[in-house]
């Protein structure tokens, strides 16, 4: 009952609600919802176990949410709250990445070096593709035509042929890629590796390494400088990397490759999204258990939020 | 796009059709040493010990060697103790130069000084003695299993973080208590802490119905200390001390917080998933020497597929060069220590249940990595055979 009122009363004051920027809790089972205006917590949503990877869909209808630990990747309607339906995920889905047509998710399955492609609508598995040990990474190039998942033991870029489903492509990285994004129309494609303390830099017509980018943050030994999540500012400028345990976002031009800002932020920074306009950056800080808010422009943190335990995925949610 | 994609194609199969003649063989060479008695056989130990991470890092291995045109395999050959040891090790290096050892220190070094292994490469992934990272290292011995000396070293900057250095010690008769405990000793030095008092466990009563009696007197005489260190590594006596003592004091070492090189409750840095792979391989939890053939192997298969090299010599450069690193699952990359061919490691500090820290802890500095404030560092270390 008292349910009911709290959801009603959610419902009613949602159209004149801030944009938000929905948070996954690894090992809280929920997801914390930010308003964007207060930066302050509003909701606090149950999920399936050990939630990771979050990915609203184009028109951001549905949220969907990796719930490894319940296999299964739960798609849930943002307004309410509530589990929609599952779909079939492979087991332990980690982290997937939602295809240019909105309809196919490629989910890496962690436990069972498998990338599965799961069509949204028909809610039945398309594809499976054998993969290197811990799939992890994922991304779909802008022409939908690429999709990259990374394995963090086996150490490479795997590039998929979304057209048939196959990999045409290995290529080696240094330790434990963690995240992969195609930049600049997707003719790069960048790969973190978190145990190698590098991003590589992929030209992607010959799927070729062209660059590769190191980071050193001043008083911080480089075993402990580990990029995982990073995200572009607008018109692909500037990289904004998370490096995990040393506490820092770095800022990388993405032209010159060179790191031009360190950004103290919480402890073991994971991953990362913009607000609206990308004027802020919220990063996950799985060890503190907040959200760093950062201002773009300034290149420096304005605020912490504490969210719930291990925050792990961020996504942003436009409201208006 | 298709033509487009297909081209892409023909040159990704080239390269792979050209690796293929790359494969590594691998023996996992053990001696069954009969464990002695001990008071309780509640912890019993697994008849596939060491030789499972062996298989899992195989498994590993293969998944990246299957994008490479890479071979792999692994084959075990086990020797009673007092059996023909020398003639297995020769069969196993004449069929391929890389060997996974479990057997005693001495045994090993019998198999490094073989003519047969001259251009091999051997993995320790069993013994923790000091000696053979010293002045008996061997060239083409390589240590995956930490020392004795990078354990207590890990356990000992605990305590001295934590400020407690009140210590006392009760160590066991078998010979690997005693190494164990002259680690302690020689770690205590090192962050310059000592004993207040020492005492030997010799007792042959049955502790399963006498801790309650025994332990608290045994105890009493240390009168008052902030931690009470065991030096139990056959695992014997120390499950019954904790909680008998006549003071209240947590116990460290062989029980208690214990410095490991692997422990089920290792979790964080991707921990998770390869437990979960070991667990679903074998019906168990990964145990230190599980992980040290874990890491042996996948040394070896990094340095495979970093150097498309299946030549012994061109992998030992490679593995013993700065630009190897290896994600052991313990937050920092692995690497070689080049003056004594043991691989550098954050030690976990763990009890049953959960890490308690993770070493080196913070503010433990060292000029090359702080992972060498554990075990012996280049400028103690008295090993030649890596110089030359």
């Amino acid at each position: 009952m008292r349910l009911t009122a709290l959801l009603a009363a959610t419902a009613l004051c949602a159209p004149a609600a801030a944009d938000e920027m929905w948070i996954s809790n690894e090992k809280d089972d929920t997801l914390s919802v930010i308003d964007i205006e207060t930066l302050e917590v509003i909701r606090t949503i149950e999920t399936g176990e050990r939630p990771r990877g979050i990915t609203f869909s184009k028109d951001f209808s549905v949220l969907y949410i990796c719930a490894s630990d319940s296999d299964a990747v739960q798609v849930m309607d943002p307004e309410t709250g509530e589990i929609l339906h599952d779909l079939p995920s492979g087991e332990d889905p980690e982290q997937f990445v939602l295809h240019p047509n909105d309809r196919h998710l490629y989910i890496a399955n962690e436990d069972d070096a498998i990338t599965t492609v799961v069509d949204t609508e028909s809610r039945t598995v398309i594809a499976q593709i054998d993969v290197g040990i811990e799939p992890e990474g994922m991304a779909v190039s802008p022409d939908g035509k690429i999709a990259i998942t990374t394995s963090e033991t086996t150490n490479m870029a795997h590039w998929i042929d979304t057209e048939t489903q196959e990999l045409f492509a290995n290529t080696l990285v240094d330790s434990r890629p963690r995240h992969a994004e195609f930049l600049k129309d997707g003719t790069e494609l960048w790969v973190s590796s978190e145990i190698g303390g590098t991003i590589t830099v992929f030209d992607v017509e010959t799927q070729t390494e062209k660059a590769k980018i190191e980071f050193e943050v001043e008083g911080v030994h480089p075993d402990r400088v580990q990029p995982v999540g990073f995200e572009l500012s607008n018109g692909d400028e500037t990289a904004f990397v998370a490096l995990g345990p040393s506490n820092h976002v770095a800022a990388v031009n993405a032209e010159t490759y060179e790191v031009e800002d360190y950004i103290l932020v919480g402890r073991r920074v994971w991953h990362m999204d913009f607000n609206a306009d990308k004027s802020l950056l919220f990063t996950t800080n799985g060890v503190s258990g907040d959200v760093t808010v950062i201002d773009v422009a300034k290149r420096e943190p304005i605020k912490t939020i504490k969210v719930g335990r291990f925050p792990w995925g961020a996504a942003f949610r436009p409201t208006n | 796009m298709k033509t487009y994609l297909r081209a892409l194609i023909a040159s990704v199969l080239l390269p792979a059709a050209a690796w293929a003649e790359v494969e590594i063989a691998v023996t996992y060479l053990q001696m069954q040493v009969p464990r002695p008695p001990v008071l309780s056989n509640l912890d019993p130990i697994p008849d596939d010990l060491g030789v499972a991470g062996g298989e899992l890092a195989l498994a590993d291995n293969l998944t990246t060697a299957k994008f490479l045109g890479h071979k792999y395999n692994l084959s075990v050959t086990s020797v009673p103790e007092g059996g023909d040891w020398l003639t297995a090790a020769r069969q196993a290096l004449a069929d391929s130069p890389f060997l996974i050892l479990d057997a005693p220190a001495q045994a090993q070094l019998d198999v490094a000084d073989l003519p047969e292994a001259a251009n091999a490469i051997l993995f320790n992934a069993s013994a923790s003695d000091l000696d053979v990272r010293d002045q008996n290292c061997r060239a083409n011995l390589l240590h995956t299993l930490p020392s004795n000396m990078m354990r207590t070293d890990a356990l000992v900057q605990f305590l001295v973080k934590r400020r407690w250095d009140e210590l006392v010690m009760i160590t066991g008769v078998h010979p690997g208590d005693q190494a164990f405990a002259q680690s302690l000793k020689r770690s205590l030095e090192k962050f310059r802490l000592e004993l207040s008092a020492e005492k030997t466990w010799e007792f042959d009563a049955d502790l399963r119905r006498n801790a309650a009696q025994e332990v608290p007197l045994f105890t009493q005489e240390f009168g008052d200390y902030d931690v009470l260190l065991i030096a139990d590594e056959l695992d014997d006596f120390s499950r019954y001390i904790e909680f008998n003592t006549w003071q209240a004091r947590p116990v460290a070492g062989s029980d208690g917080l214990q410095p490991v090189t692997w422990s089920r409750v290792v979790e964080q840095w991707g921990a998770v998933q390869m437990q979960n792979r070991f667990t679903e391989q074998t019906g168990r939890s990964m145990m230190p020497k599980d992980y040290a053939a874990w890491a042996a192997y996948r040394t070896l298969g990094e340095a495979v597929t970093r150097t498309q090299s299946s030549d012994p010599t061109v992998l030992l450069d490679y593995i013993l060069s700065d630009d190897f690193e290896l994600a052991g699952f313990k937050g920092r990359a692995m690497n070689f220590r080049s003056w004594n061919g043991q691989l550098r490691q954050p030690i976990p500090l763990v009890t049953d249940r959960a890490v308690v820290a993770m070493a080196p802890l913070e503010g433990f500095l060292h000029q090359r990595t702080e992972l060498d404030t554990l075990g012996l560092d280049e400028g103690e270390s008295q090993c030649q055979a890596f110089r030359e």
